[in-house]
């Protein structure tokens, strides 16, 4: 801590660390001191002006946001001169601004039109014509208005310091002054809309919300983004059962307010044509639209036949679906089915690394540690492609702390931008490279060490090995693909481990063995697409799916039920760190019902009764005791990250109008 | 790109001048030096000045866009600026731009058509005691009356 200093803003005695600046040291005693380039963790930038305070001793008014507070100052932010200065400002600021607020997006939540409504003049003074420029559109999602822009630099910011993209710049001068793309009329980048979201005024815009609606007039629903792992929670805007924004402005959740592509645009698979809407089944070879009560009797005939005749099921679980949900499957398959076949698609060898940790729970990090411990080492990701939020952090830790980062990646990346050291190490060989950073890490206090799915089974085991002899405090996190990737395993979707890691009485087939097994009698796939790229040896296979598309899996089965969404749903879900976390339901789609509510249904149908889903049971247990799977369980199927980028997101990916649409946008790993 | 040695032996020396880590602050020293070889700032040394200083291009297309004496387009072997700005407007200054443009055959910001000459109206250069002032290249000139302006134009045209 450093030391504090005391001070006098408007006659208030204000005492805060030195080093703080006047405008956040009047926020302690409630004064505020306007403001439109000062943005928090970012550069300072001095630009705007609006900031403007008189401080005792100066000659002239000086800008809070760029001064520290120091012992014995004397700030004033409501003098004459004060006042009018602000006014000053903000008429200039609206010299050319157009009068666009009654149909700009940014109407109603404006930072211009706050601080003119409560600092403004009240009149223009101005009767000249207002420079005009016409609108610009960057790429498929960001689109510039220069004339509404106030040069506040917040966004070229945000892209170069936050993102580290640097695809914002300002061009010319005076008048003519405007913000420019990299590639000289169009974006090549992220395309995450964090310049948008940053943005004080409507100057930029984003594509799916442009021109829709009235931020009044929306729902704001707070919930947990589908796509990766990294559980950054998006404020779906929601008008009309229709998602028609993404963002996180409010910094509720772990993300802050950052979000990626997928979190900010890529809600649009909800509503999109191809959503399935009413429940299959497979009448003379072809899948035709029954009613629901049919497809659920139709299943829990053929399941209860196959179950009483002592068949053979496999399961194949989610790594979208809730806790809940996949707990409750999970028992379904065990007891109500009698089947240990159980899996899911593994992007992450969680469970070595809880066999390897031995208990030691403080030895897993959670998102917090990404931005506050003193050193990360990164293991075979390209994070910036493939766990946005974990590589924004990282960089913020960076940026403000001054982090160290180690890099071991098979290709560039952009931590390399800024990493202490870099290691290129061939497919294979990347836990040996890791190795050979040992002395710099040593001398590191503490470490974090992040793997991908090059890092598994016994290599896990030698990884934690490396990180103990160290002999400083290692943490850990395993990356995995999705939303609920790491909740999965949580929850027992895998043949050998029941919930929180307990060892099954009879471990079943893994999720290759059950697409490989010709004497299969049924196989029921929930959100998930293992047909994809792998053929089904069981021909004659009663074969039912649960999903939002028809996808390649879904077209092969012979009965498919239409699944809502997680935008659609509650429940928990669990991140790569394994924080739990609650969906909250923004819209629902007529006709697809969440996988909970399909699973009761056929359960009551069969006369099971699974009793309610115990997942805090689960976790409260896995909190009071870290669960240590035996080494040779994870030797029980296959890990694989799917390998998706910025600009992927599995299946569901190909169903994201704007996922497909961002042609400028870079993608594709280690490039 | 490459650059004469001369450059070459420039930008080593102004690399050096800044604090580590600064080194981005040469960025506006090198671009001038560039543009008095080139002729111009063109996209190909944007490209190459950014990837040198490690910024990317559109941040050294700020910096280019946003300082008049860094220019996209070639000008005249002998650049003559004159300024129009108040002390040099009270004196005369105008008049010497409008003469020169006669002069000439061009307008403010053309080349001759065989590259000699150029003119470019500018604001204050700084001269005001002796207005009004002109600047041909890196060479200031004062108290400039057309007729000197003319004798000038003349003895610079006879180099060629
Ligand atoms: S959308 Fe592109 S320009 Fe905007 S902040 Fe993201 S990366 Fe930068
Ligand atoms: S576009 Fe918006 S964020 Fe960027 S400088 Fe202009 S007003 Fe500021
Ligand atoms: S980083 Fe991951 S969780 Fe966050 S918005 Fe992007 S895809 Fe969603
Ligand atoms: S907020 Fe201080 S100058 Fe912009
Ligand atoms: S006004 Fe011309 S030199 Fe100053």
């Amino acid at each position: 801590m450093s030391k504090l200093v005391r001070l006098e803003i408007d006659g208030k005695p204000v005492e805060v660390p030195a080093g703080t600046l006047v405008i956040n040291a009047a926020k302690t005693v409630g004064i505020e001191i306007p403001a439109f380039c000062y943005y928090d963790g970012l550069t300072l930038q001095g630009a705007c002006r609006m900031c403007l305070v008189e401080v005792e001793k100066s000659p002239k008014l000086v800008t809070a946001c760029t001064l520290a507070a120091a012992e014995g100052m004397v700030v004033r932010t409501q003098t004459p001169q004060v006042v009018q200065a602000r006014k000053a400002m903000l008429e200039f600021l609206l010299t050319n601004h157009p009068l666009d607020c009654p149909v700009c997006d940014k109407g109603g939540e404006c930072e211009l039109q706050d601080l003119t409504f409560r600092y403004g003049l009240g009149e223009s003074r101005f009767l000249e014509t207002k420079v005009h420029v016409p609108e610009k559109q960057w790429s498929a999602v960001v689109y510039y208005d220069a004339p509404r822009c106030i040069l506040c630099y917040r966004c070229v910011r945000i892209c170069k310091e936050g993102m580290g993209v640097s695809a914002l710049a300002v061009v010319s001068r005076a008048v003519d002054s405007e913000i420019a793309p990299n590639m000289g009329d169009h974006l090549y980048c992220d395309e995450c809309g964090m310049c948008i979201d940053i943005c004080p005024v409507g100057a930029l815009t984003s594509q799916d919300y442009r021109y829709q609606t009235r931020p009044w007039e929306m729902k704001h629903v707070g919930t947990i983004c589908t796509h990766c792992a990294d559980g950054c929670t998006t404020t779906l805007g929601v008008y009309n059962n229709r998602v028609i924004r993404g963002n996180n402005h409010d910094r509720t959740g772990l993300n802050g307010e950052f979000l990626c592509v997928k979190g900010r645009y890529a809600h649009d698979f909800i509503a999109h044509s191809e959503r399935l809407k009413c429940p299959l089944m497979r009448v003379d070879g072809k899948l035709v639209e029954v009613s629901w009560s049919q497809a659920l009797a139709e299943v829990a005939a053929r399941f209860g036949g196959i179950r009483s005749r002592g068949g053979k099921f496999g399961v194949i679980g989610s790594t979208r679906t809730t806790n809940e949900e996949n707990w409750y499957l999970q028992k379904f398959a065990r007891e109500g089915l009698g089947t240990g076949n159980i899996d899911h698609h593994r992007s992450g060898d969680v469970i070595s690394l809880l066999s390897a940790l031995k208990g030691r729970a403080d030895a897993l990090a959670a998102t917090s540690d990404l931005y506050e411990r003193k050193a990360a080492l990164v293991i075979g990701s390209d994070l910036a492609q493939q766990h946005p939020l974990v590589a924004f952090q990282l960089r913020a830790n960076w940026r403000h702390h001054e982090s160290h980062i180690y890099t071991v990646t098979r290709g560039p990346v952009r931590e390399d931008a800024y990493s202490r050291l870099r290691v290129r190490a061939e497919a294979g060989r990347e836990l040996a490279a890791a190795k050979s950073l040992r002395q710099a890490l040593q001398a590191e206090p503490e470490l974090l060490i992040l793997f991908g799915d090059c890092v598994r089974g016994a290599a896990v085991h030698e990884l934690v090995e490396f990180g103990d002899s160290l002999g400083i405090p290692v943490r850990y996190i395993c990356l995995v693909d999705y939303v609920n990737s790491r909740g999965a395993m949580d929850m027992g979707l895998t043949p050998g481990l029941l919930p929180g890691y307990q060892p099954a009485a009879a471990p079943g087939l893994d999720l290759a063995g059950m697409l490989a097994a010709a004497d299969l009698d049924a196989l029921w796939v929930v959100g998930a697409n293992p047909l994809k790229n792998a053929a089904l040896a069981a021909e004659r296979a009663f074969v039912v799916v649960q999903d939002l598309f028809l996808t390649e899996t879904a077209a092969r089965a012979d009965i498919v039920l239409p699944a809502a969404c997680a935008y659609e749903k509650t429940g928990t879900v669990t991140n790569v760190c394994g924080e739990v976390q609650r969906l909250s339901r923004a819209v629902t789609t007529m006709g697809a019902k969440p996988d909970l509510e399909i699973f009761r249904s056929l359960a009551a149908r069969m006369g099971l009764d699974l009793g309610e889903p115990e997942t805090d049971r689960v976790y409260a247990e896995m909190r009071r005791q870290l669960p240590v799977p035996a080494a040779g369980e994870a030797a029980r199927g296959v890990v694989a990250s799917a390998g998706d980028t910025l600009f992927t997101s599995g299946t569901l990916g190909r169903y994201c109008g704007v996922l497909r649409n961002v042609r400028e946008a870079p993608g594709g790993l280690y490039q | 790109m490459t650059f004469s040695p001369e450059l070459e032996a420039r930008f080593e020396k102004l690399l050096k001048s800044y604090p580590e880590g600064r080194e981005s602050s040469a960025l506006v020293p090198m671009l001038l030096y560039a543009q008095d070889e080139i002729g111009a700032v063109t996209p190909e040394l944007v490209e190459e000045v950014a990837r040198r200083l490690r910024l990317t291009p559109a941040a050294v297309e700020s910096v280019v866009s946003y300082y008049s004496m860094l220019r996209k387009h070639p000008v005249g072997k002998y650049h003559i600026q004159i300024c129009t700005n108040i002390s040099c407007q009270l004196t005369g200054g105008e008049e010497l731009f409008e003469h020169a443009c006669r002069k000439l055959g061009i307008g403010n910001r053309e080349v001759t058509p065989d590259g000699l000459f150029s003119i470019e109206e500018v604001e204050c250069l700084g001269a005001c005691s002796w207005a009004p002032a002109i600047e041909v290249n890196y060479d200031y000139h004062h108290k400039v009356t057309p007729e000197a302006l003319d004798r000038l134009i003349d003895s610079l045209r006879k180099l060629h």
